[in-house]
Protein backbone atom coordinates (compact mmCIF):
# COMPACT_ATOMS: atom_id res chain seq x y z
CA UNK A 1 0.00 0.00 0.00
CA UNK A 2 1.12 3.22 -1.26
CA UNK A 3 1.28 5.78 1.64
CA UNK A 4 -1.15 9.02 1.62
CA UNK A 5 0.67 11.90 0.28
CA UNK A 6 0.03 15.19 2.73
CA UNK A 7 0.72 19.10 1.71
CA UNK A 8 1.37 21.22 4.98
CA UNK A 9 0.17 24.19 3.80
CA UNK A 10 3.15 26.57 4.64
CA UNK A 11 2.41 30.14 4.41
CA UNK A 12 4.45 31.65 6.68
CA UNK A 13 3.15 31.05 9.84
CA UNK A 14 2.59 28.00 12.31
CA UNK A 15 4.83 25.73 14.04
CA UNK A 16 5.28 23.34 10.66
CA UNK A 17 8.64 21.56 11.62
CA UNK A 18 6.78 19.52 14.20
CA UNK A 19 3.58 19.16 12.42
CA UNK A 20 5.47 17.89 9.39
CA UNK A 21 7.20 15.32 11.60
CA UNK A 22 4.00 14.20 13.16
CA UNK A 23 2.29 13.95 10.13
CA UNK A 24 5.39 11.62 8.88
CA UNK A 25 5.36 9.51 12.33
CA UNK A 26 1.26 8.84 11.80
CA UNK A 27 2.22 7.31 8.36
CA UNK A 28 2.49 10.12 5.25
CA UNK A 29 4.50 11.38 2.90
CA UNK A 30 4.91 14.92 3.48
CA UNK A 31 5.69 17.78 1.66
CA UNK A 32 5.94 21.40 3.21
CA UNK A 33 5.06 24.17 -0.01
CA UNK A 34 2.35 26.92 -0.86
CA UNK A 35 2.23 25.76 -4.04
CA UNK A 36 -0.94 25.65 -5.34
CA UNK A 37 -1.01 22.87 -7.54
CA UNK A 38 0.91 20.56 -4.98
CA UNK A 39 -1.52 22.02 -2.47
CA UNK A 40 -4.61 21.02 -4.94
CA UNK A 41 -3.01 17.63 -5.86
CA UNK A 42 -2.14 16.58 -2.41
CA UNK A 43 -4.14 13.65 -0.98
CA UNK A 44 -4.73 15.99 2.14
CA UNK A 45 -3.77 19.44 3.11
CA UNK A 46 -2.96 20.25 6.78
CA UNK A 47 -3.25 24.11 7.34
CA UNK A 48 -1.28 25.01 10.52
CA UNK A 49 -1.57 28.37 12.08
CA UNK A 50 -0.77 29.88 15.38
CA UNK A 51 -0.50 33.51 16.72
CA UNK A 52 -3.26 36.23 15.71
CA UNK A 53 -6.17 35.75 14.15
CA UNK A 54 -5.95 38.75 11.91
CA UNK A 55 -1.99 37.89 11.33
CA UNK A 56 -3.29 34.20 10.01
CA UNK A 57 -5.74 35.41 8.05
CA UNK A 58 -3.40 38.23 6.41
CA UNK A 59 -1.15 35.69 5.66
CA UNK A 60 -3.48 32.83 4.33
CA UNK A 61 -4.73 35.77 2.09
CA UNK A 62 -1.13 36.93 0.52
CA UNK A 63 -0.78 32.71 -0.20
CA UNK A 64 -4.25 32.33 -1.52
CA UNK A 65 -5.28 30.19 1.31
CA UNK A 66 -8.99 31.17 0.99
CA UNK A 67 -9.20 29.83 -2.83
CA UNK A 68 -6.96 26.94 -2.24
CA UNK A 69 -9.04 25.76 0.64
CA UNK A 70 -12.80 26.28 -1.15
CA UNK A 71 -11.68 24.50 -4.32
CA UNK A 72 -10.28 21.19 -1.82
CA UNK A 73 -13.78 21.38 0.06
CA UNK A 74 -15.61 22.10 -3.24
CA UNK A 75 -13.93 18.75 -4.77
CA UNK A 76 -14.46 16.97 -1.63
CA UNK A 77 -10.95 16.54 -0.91
CA UNK A 78 -9.57 16.32 2.42
CA UNK A 79 -8.31 19.37 4.61
CA UNK A 80 -7.26 19.44 8.36
CA UNK A 81 -7.06 22.93 9.99
CA UNK A 82 -4.93 22.72 13.40
CA UNK A 83 -5.46 25.68 16.16
CA UNK A 84 -5.67 28.70 14.76
CA UNK A 85 -6.12 26.80 11.14
CA UNK A 86 -9.46 25.92 12.66
CA UNK A 87 -10.32 28.81 14.37
CA UNK A 88 -10.06 30.56 10.24
CA UNK A 89 -12.66 27.81 8.85
CA UNK A 90 -15.23 30.31 10.78
CA UNK A 91 -17.06 33.62 9.80
CA UNK A 92 -15.00 35.53 11.89
CA UNK A 93 -12.65 35.81 14.74
CA UNK A 94 -13.13 38.54 17.24
CA UNK A 95 -9.35 39.35 19.43
CA UNK A 96 -9.08 42.53 21.63
CA UNK A 97 -12.11 44.10 19.45
CA UNK A 98 -10.41 43.58 16.08
CA UNK A 99 -13.14 41.77 14.34
CA UNK A 100 -11.56 39.80 11.18
CA UNK A 101 -13.29 37.98 8.47
CA UNK A 102 -12.77 34.32 8.43
CA UNK A 103 -12.61 31.60 5.74
CA UNK A 104 -16.58 31.50 6.37
CA UNK A 105 -16.60 27.63 6.14
CA UNK A 106 -18.53 27.04 9.18
CA UNK A 107 -21.01 29.93 11.12
CA UNK A 108 -19.91 31.53 14.21
CA UNK A 109 -17.72 33.43 15.71
CA UNK A 110 -14.06 32.79 17.14
CA UNK A 111 -14.50 34.96 20.84
CA UNK A 112 -12.42 35.10 24.01
CA UNK A 113 -13.13 32.23 26.26
CA UNK A 114 -14.58 33.33 29.38
CA UNK A 115 -12.16 31.53 32.30
CA UNK A 116 -10.13 32.63 35.06
CA UNK A 117 -6.99 31.68 33.50
CA UNK A 118 -6.00 32.17 29.66
CA UNK A 119 -4.31 30.90 27.57
CA UNK A 120 -6.13 27.61 28.18
CA UNK A 121 -2.92 25.35 27.88
CA UNK A 122 -1.64 21.91 28.42
CA UNK A 123 -3.65 18.86 28.27
CA UNK A 124 -7.67 18.63 28.53
CA UNK A 125 -10.58 15.88 27.76
CA UNK A 126 -12.76 16.12 24.68
CA UNK A 127 -16.27 14.69 24.89
CA UNK A 128 -16.14 13.11 21.01
CA UNK A 129 -19.20 11.68 19.11
CA UNK A 130 -19.34 7.44 19.12
CA UNK A 131 -19.03 7.78 15.57
CA UNK A 132 -16.14 10.51 15.03
CA UNK A 133 -13.77 8.94 12.60
CA UNK A 134 -10.90 11.22 13.83
CA UNK A 135 -11.07 9.70 17.45
CA UNK A 136 -11.93 6.15 16.45
CA UNK A 137 -10.22 3.62 18.89
CA UNK A 138 -9.00 6.79 21.23
CA UNK A 139 -10.82 6.90 24.64
CA UNK A 140 -9.49 8.67 27.87
CA UNK A 141 -7.23 10.69 26.12
CA UNK A 142 -5.86 13.75 26.36
CA UNK A 143 -4.65 17.01 24.05
CA UNK A 144 -2.87 19.56 24.44
CA UNK A 145 -4.19 22.47 23.92
CA UNK A 146 -2.53 26.07 23.68
CA UNK A 147 -5.03 28.94 22.99
CA UNK A 148 -7.17 31.73 24.65
CA UNK A 149 -9.92 32.17 21.66
CA UNK A 150 -12.33 29.35 20.29
CA UNK A 151 -15.96 28.88 18.68
CA UNK A 152 -18.40 27.88 21.62
CA UNK A 153 -21.44 27.84 19.21
CA UNK A 154 -22.40 24.96 16.11
CA UNK A 155 -25.05 26.07 14.32
CA UNK A 156 -24.19 24.22 10.82
CA UNK A 157 -27.53 23.35 8.96
CA UNK A 158 -26.81 20.25 6.75
CA UNK A 159 -28.80 19.74 3.84
CA UNK A 160 -30.05 16.55 2.74
CA UNK A 161 -28.24 14.42 1.36
CA UNK A 162 -24.80 15.71 3.12
CA UNK A 163 -24.30 13.68 6.48
CA UNK A 164 -24.14 15.60 9.78
CA UNK A 165 -20.61 16.35 10.74
CA UNK A 166 -19.52 15.08 13.77
CA UNK A 167 -18.78 18.18 16.78
CA UNK A 168 -16.10 17.34 19.66
CA UNK A 169 -16.04 19.45 22.87
CA UNK A 170 -13.90 20.59 25.36
CA UNK A 171 -14.45 22.63 28.12
CA UNK A 172 -12.22 25.56 30.19
CA UNK A 173 -14.59 27.70 31.90
CA UNK A 174 -16.70 27.30 29.44
CA UNK A 175 -17.69 24.64 26.94
CA UNK A 176 -15.78 25.25 23.23
CA UNK A 177 -15.75 23.04 19.83
CA UNK A 178 -12.25 21.05 20.13
CA UNK A 179 -12.90 19.49 16.94
CA UNK A 180 -14.75 19.13 13.99
CA UNK A 181 -15.45 16.49 11.07
CA UNK A 182 -17.26 17.94 8.36
CA UNK A 183 -17.04 16.04 5.33
CA UNK A 184 -13.79 16.84 3.46
CA UNK A 185 -12.99 19.51 5.93
CA UNK A 186 -11.82 18.31 9.75
CA UNK A 187 -10.18 20.77 12.05
CA UNK A 188 -9.18 20.66 15.50
CA UNK A 189 -8.55 23.40 17.89
CA UNK A 190 -5.82 21.61 20.03
CA UNK A 191 -2.12 20.98 18.64
CA UNK A 192 -2.18 16.61 17.45
CA UNK A 193 1.18 17.30 16.45
CA UNK A 194 1.87 18.01 20.28
CA UNK A 195 -0.09 15.90 21.78
CA UNK A 196 1.95 12.83 21.84
CA UNK A 197 0.98 9.30 20.67
CA UNK A 198 -2.69 10.07 21.28
CA UNK A 199 -2.48 13.27 18.57
CA UNK A 200 0.07 10.99 16.06
CA UNK A 201 -2.64 7.81 16.58
CA UNK A 202 -5.30 11.22 15.32
CA UNK A 203 -3.52 12.14 12.35
CA UNK A 204 -3.38 8.39 11.68
CA UNK A 205 -6.67 7.80 11.34
CA UNK A 206 -7.20 11.64 9.47
CA UNK A 207 -4.69 9.66 6.98
CA UNK A 208 -7.19 7.05 6.92
CA UNK A 209 -9.82 8.76 5.09
CA UNK A 210 -7.44 10.23 2.54
CA UNK B 1 -13.23 17.89 32.83
CA UNK B 2 -10.22 19.93 33.33
CA UNK B 3 -7.19 20.86 31.93
CA UNK B 4 -4.27 18.61 33.63
CA UNK B 5 -1.25 19.37 36.16
CA UNK B 6 1.88 19.66 33.90
CA UNK B 7 4.79 17.85 35.09
CA UNK B 8 8.04 19.52 32.70
CA UNK B 9 11.79 18.28 32.93
CA UNK B 10 13.93 21.03 33.02
CA UNK B 11 17.25 20.44 30.92
CA UNK B 12 19.84 22.73 31.55
CA UNK B 13 22.19 22.86 28.05
CA UNK B 14 25.58 24.29 27.78
CA UNK B 15 27.22 23.94 24.33
CA UNK B 16 25.01 21.03 23.53
CA UNK B 17 25.42 19.06 26.85
CA UNK B 18 22.79 18.77 29.35
CA UNK B 19 23.99 20.55 33.30
CA UNK B 20 22.68 20.81 36.39
CA UNK B 21 24.20 22.87 39.41
CA UNK B 22 23.27 22.89 42.60
CA UNK B 23 22.06 26.67 43.28
CA UNK B 24 23.36 27.35 39.70
CA UNK B 25 26.78 27.03 40.34
CA UNK B 26 29.27 24.14 39.74
CA UNK B 27 27.29 22.74 36.89
CA UNK B 28 27.89 19.45 35.84
CA UNK B 29 27.56 17.42 32.44
CA UNK B 30 24.88 14.90 32.54
CA UNK B 31 23.91 13.99 29.02
CA UNK B 32 22.67 14.40 25.89
CA UNK B 33 19.75 16.76 25.31
CA UNK B 34 18.30 14.95 22.87
CA UNK B 35 18.45 11.32 23.95
CA UNK B 36 17.17 12.79 27.66
CA UNK B 37 14.49 14.61 25.59
CA UNK B 38 13.27 11.41 23.75
CA UNK B 39 13.34 9.47 26.99
CA UNK B 40 11.55 11.95 29.00
CA UNK B 41 8.53 12.08 26.31
CA UNK B 42 8.46 8.71 26.85
CA UNK B 43 8.24 8.69 30.41
CA UNK B 44 5.01 11.05 30.29
CA UNK B 45 6.66 14.38 30.36
CA UNK B 46 4.15 17.05 29.63
CA UNK B 47 6.43 18.96 28.26
CA UNK B 48 9.97 19.67 27.86
CA UNK B 49 11.96 22.23 28.96
CA UNK B 50 15.33 23.34 27.59
CA UNK B 51 17.50 26.25 29.31
CA UNK B 52 20.50 27.38 27.47
CA UNK B 53 23.44 28.07 30.27
CA UNK B 54 25.66 28.61 27.55
CA UNK B 55 28.54 31.59 28.67
CA UNK B 56 29.11 32.34 25.22
CA UNK B 57 26.75 33.45 22.19
CA UNK B 58 28.93 30.93 20.23
CA UNK B 59 28.44 28.20 22.65
CA UNK B 60 24.21 29.38 21.87
CA UNK B 61 24.09 28.84 18.63
CA UNK B 62 24.39 25.15 19.01
CA UNK B 63 20.76 25.27 20.60
CA UNK B 64 19.23 25.85 17.42
CA UNK B 65 20.53 22.31 16.32
CA UNK B 66 19.51 21.14 19.47
CA UNK B 67 15.87 22.22 19.52
CA UNK B 68 15.71 21.42 15.67
CA UNK B 69 16.50 17.71 15.95
CA UNK B 70 14.34 17.25 19.63
CA UNK B 71 11.50 18.35 17.61
CA UNK B 72 11.75 15.92 14.85
CA UNK B 73 11.56 13.00 17.56
CA UNK B 74 9.93 14.18 20.58
CA UNK B 75 5.98 15.02 19.99
CA UNK B 76 5.02 17.77 23.16
CA UNK B 77 5.47 20.90 23.74
CA UNK B 78 8.93 22.34 23.86
CA UNK B 79 10.08 25.75 25.39
CA UNK B 80 13.76 26.91 24.82
CA UNK B 81 14.61 30.16 27.20
CA UNK B 82 18.40 31.12 27.75
CA UNK B 83 19.88 33.95 26.36
CA UNK B 84 16.86 35.41 24.44
CA UNK B 85 17.39 38.95 23.68
CA UNK B 86 15.53 40.15 20.45
CA UNK B 87 13.10 39.36 18.69
CA UNK B 88 15.08 37.44 15.56
CA UNK B 89 15.90 35.11 18.64
CA UNK B 90 12.61 34.08 18.87
CA UNK B 91 11.93 33.89 15.57
CA UNK B 92 14.68 31.37 15.19
CA UNK B 93 14.00 29.28 17.89
CA UNK B 94 10.25 29.43 16.81
CA UNK B 95 11.64 28.47 13.23
CA UNK B 96 14.16 25.23 14.82
CA UNK B 97 11.12 24.31 16.28
CA UNK B 98 10.38 25.39 19.63
CA UNK B 99 6.59 26.01 20.77
CA UNK B 100 7.56 28.27 23.60
CA UNK B 101 10.21 30.72 24.44
CA UNK B 102 11.19 31.83 27.82
CA UNK B 103 12.67 35.21 28.12
CA UNK B 104 14.16 36.17 31.57
CA UNK B 105 16.62 39.06 31.62
CA UNK B 106 16.63 40.73 28.89
CA UNK B 107 13.02 41.46 29.09
CA UNK B 108 14.31 43.02 32.80
CA UNK B 109 16.59 45.45 30.73
CA UNK B 110 13.98 46.60 28.03
CA UNK B 111 10.09 45.43 29.41
CA UNK B 112 9.33 46.89 25.30
CA UNK B 113 10.75 43.09 24.09
CA UNK B 114 7.56 41.35 25.68
CA UNK B 115 5.51 43.66 23.47
CA UNK B 116 7.29 43.29 20.78
CA UNK B 117 7.57 39.31 21.30
CA UNK B 118 3.91 38.89 22.01
CA UNK B 119 2.41 41.25 19.19
CA UNK B 120 4.67 39.19 16.85
CA UNK B 121 4.24 35.81 17.33
CA UNK B 122 0.94 36.10 19.96
CA UNK B 123 0.86 35.36 24.09
CA UNK B 124 0.91 31.85 24.00
CA UNK B 125 4.47 31.59 22.68
CA UNK B 126 5.39 33.64 25.60
CA UNK B 127 6.82 32.51 28.87
CA UNK B 128 8.30 34.95 31.03
CA UNK B 129 10.18 33.22 33.61
CA UNK B 130 11.28 34.69 36.92
CA UNK B 131 14.64 33.69 39.13
CA UNK B 132 12.70 35.15 42.78
CA UNK B 133 14.81 35.63 45.81
CA UNK B 134 13.52 37.02 49.63
CA UNK B 135 14.99 40.13 50.09
CA UNK B 136 14.03 43.28 51.88
CA UNK B 137 14.52 46.41 49.71
CA UNK B 138 11.03 45.81 47.75
CA UNK B 139 7.51 45.91 49.15
CA UNK B 140 6.18 42.88 48.30
CA UNK B 141 9.67 41.02 50.31
CA UNK B 142 10.24 39.18 47.19
CA UNK B 143 13.13 40.70 44.23
CA UNK B 144 13.89 39.91 40.47
CA UNK B 145 17.47 38.62 40.72
CA UNK B 146 19.17 38.19 36.75
CA UNK B 147 22.41 35.57 35.87
CA UNK B 148 20.79 32.84 37.29
CA UNK B 149 19.85 34.35 40.67
CA UNK B 150 23.67 35.34 40.73
CA UNK B 151 22.78 39.59 40.41
CA UNK B 152 19.77 40.92 42.93
CA UNK B 153 17.49 43.79 40.92
CA UNK B 154 15.49 46.47 42.46
CA UNK B 155 12.79 45.33 40.88
CA UNK B 156 9.61 43.99 42.99
CA UNK B 157 8.95 40.71 41.73
CA UNK B 158 5.30 40.38 42.13
CA UNK B 159 5.09 44.07 40.80
CA UNK B 160 7.19 43.11 37.90
CA UNK B 161 4.93 40.12 37.63
CA UNK B 162 2.06 42.29 37.01
CA UNK B 163 3.29 44.52 34.20
CA UNK B 164 4.66 41.73 32.39
CA UNK B 165 0.82 40.10 32.33
CA UNK B 166 0.08 43.29 31.03
CA UNK B 167 2.91 43.35 28.20
CA UNK B 168 1.11 40.20 26.63
CA UNK B 169 3.02 37.31 28.42
CA UNK B 170 1.18 34.01 28.05
CA UNK B 171 2.80 31.90 30.96
CA UNK B 172 5.03 32.99 34.24
CA UNK B 173 7.74 30.13 35.24
CA UNK B 174 8.21 31.32 38.48
CA UNK B 175 11.85 30.04 39.99
CA UNK B 176 12.59 30.21 43.13
CA UNK B 177 16.08 30.88 43.77
CA UNK B 178 16.17 30.78 47.97
CA UNK B 179 14.64 26.96 46.92
CA UNK B 180 16.26 26.08 43.77
CA UNK B 181 18.49 23.18 44.34
CA UNK B 182 17.75 22.72 48.33
CA UNK B 183 15.61 20.01 47.70
CA UNK B 184 13.25 20.55 50.79
CA UNK B 185 10.34 21.30 48.48
CA UNK B 186 8.68 24.53 46.36
CA UNK B 187 8.38 27.97 47.90
CA UNK B 188 4.52 27.70 48.03
CA UNK B 189 4.33 31.11 49.41
CA UNK B 190 5.93 32.99 46.43
CA UNK B 191 3.50 30.50 44.50
CA UNK B 192 0.35 31.61 46.32
CA UNK B 193 1.47 35.28 45.75
CA UNK B 194 2.25 34.44 42.08
CA UNK B 195 -0.84 33.01 41.74
CA UNK B 196 -3.16 35.86 43.45
CA UNK B 197 -2.17 38.12 40.72
CA UNK B 198 -2.21 36.47 37.79
CA UNK B 199 -4.66 35.68 35.15
CA UNK B 200 -2.06 33.39 33.27
CA UNK B 201 -0.61 29.97 33.39
CA UNK B 202 1.64 29.28 36.58
CA UNK B 203 4.56 26.84 36.78
CA UNK B 204 6.18 26.29 39.77
CA UNK B 205 9.93 25.67 39.84
CA UNK B 206 13.26 25.22 42.43
CA UNK B 207 13.19 23.00 45.31
CA UNK B 208 11.81 19.66 44.32
CA UNK B 209 13.46 17.20 45.95
CA UNK B 210 11.09 14.22 46.58
CA UNK B 211 7.58 13.37 45.27
CA UNK B 212 5.62 14.61 48.15
CA UNK B 213 7.02 18.27 47.64
CA UNK B 214 4.92 18.26 44.40
CA UNK B 215 1.02 18.63 45.41
CA UNK B 216 1.10 21.05 48.39
CA UNK B 217 2.69 23.04 45.17
CA UNK B 218 -0.72 22.51 42.97
CA UNK B 219 -2.44 23.48 46.22
CA UNK B 220 -0.60 26.97 46.28
CA UNK B 221 -1.98 27.08 42.87
CA UNK B 222 0.46 25.86 40.36
CA UNK B 223 -0.82 24.79 36.91
CA UNK B 224 2.55 23.40 36.37
CA UNK B 225 5.46 21.95 38.11
CA UNK B 226 8.90 22.31 36.60
CA UNK B 227 11.87 20.02 37.90
CA UNK B 228 15.33 19.09 36.66
CA UNK B 229 18.01 16.68 38.82
CA UNK B 230 15.49 15.10 40.63
CA UNK B 231 14.44 13.60 37.38
CA UNK B 232 17.60 13.08 36.07
CA UNK B 233 19.31 11.58 38.67
CA UNK B 234 16.54 9.41 38.73
CA UNK B 235 15.41 9.48 42.36
CA UNK B 236 11.96 10.43 40.83
CA UNK B 237 9.99 9.35 38.31
CA UNK B 238 7.67 11.44 36.18
CA UNK B 239 5.55 8.76 36.54
CA UNK B 240 5.38 8.81 40.48
CA UNK B 241 4.95 12.27 40.35
CA UNK B 242 1.54 12.31 38.50
CA UNK B 243 0.51 9.24 41.03
CA UNK B 244 0.84 11.39 43.86
CA UNK B 245 -0.88 14.40 42.07
CA UNK B 246 -4.17 11.88 41.19
CA UNK B 247 -3.45 10.59 44.61
CA UNK B 248 -4.13 14.14 45.84
CA UNK B 249 -7.33 14.44 43.71
CA UNK B 250 -5.61 16.24 40.65
CA UNK B 251 -6.22 15.64 37.35
CA UNK B 252 -3.05 14.14 35.69
CA UNK B 253 -2.18 13.20 31.84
Amino acid sequence: MTKPHVAVFDYGIGNIHSAVKAVERAGATVELTRDKKKCAEADGLLVPGVGAFAAVMQALNEADGGEIIERRVAGGRPVLGICVGMQIMFDRGVEHGIDTEGLGQWPGVVHQLEAPILPHMGWNTVDAPADSALFRGIRDERFYFVHSYAATEWSLDVIRPFPEPHVTWARHGQRFIAAVENGPLSATQFHPEKSGEAGIALLGNWLGTL
Amino acid sequence: MSVAIRVIPCLDVANGEVVKGVNFKNLRVMGDPVELAMSYFADGADEITFLDVSATVEDRSTMYDVVARTAEVVFIPLTVGGGVRRVDDVSRLLASGADKISVNSAAIARPELLDEISRKFGSQVLVLSLDIKRADHTPSGFAVTTHGGRQLTDRDALEWTREAIDRGIGELLVNSIDADGTKTGFDLQLIREIRDLSSVPVIASGGAGSVEHFAPAVEAGADALLAASIFHSREVAIAEVKSELAAHGYAVR
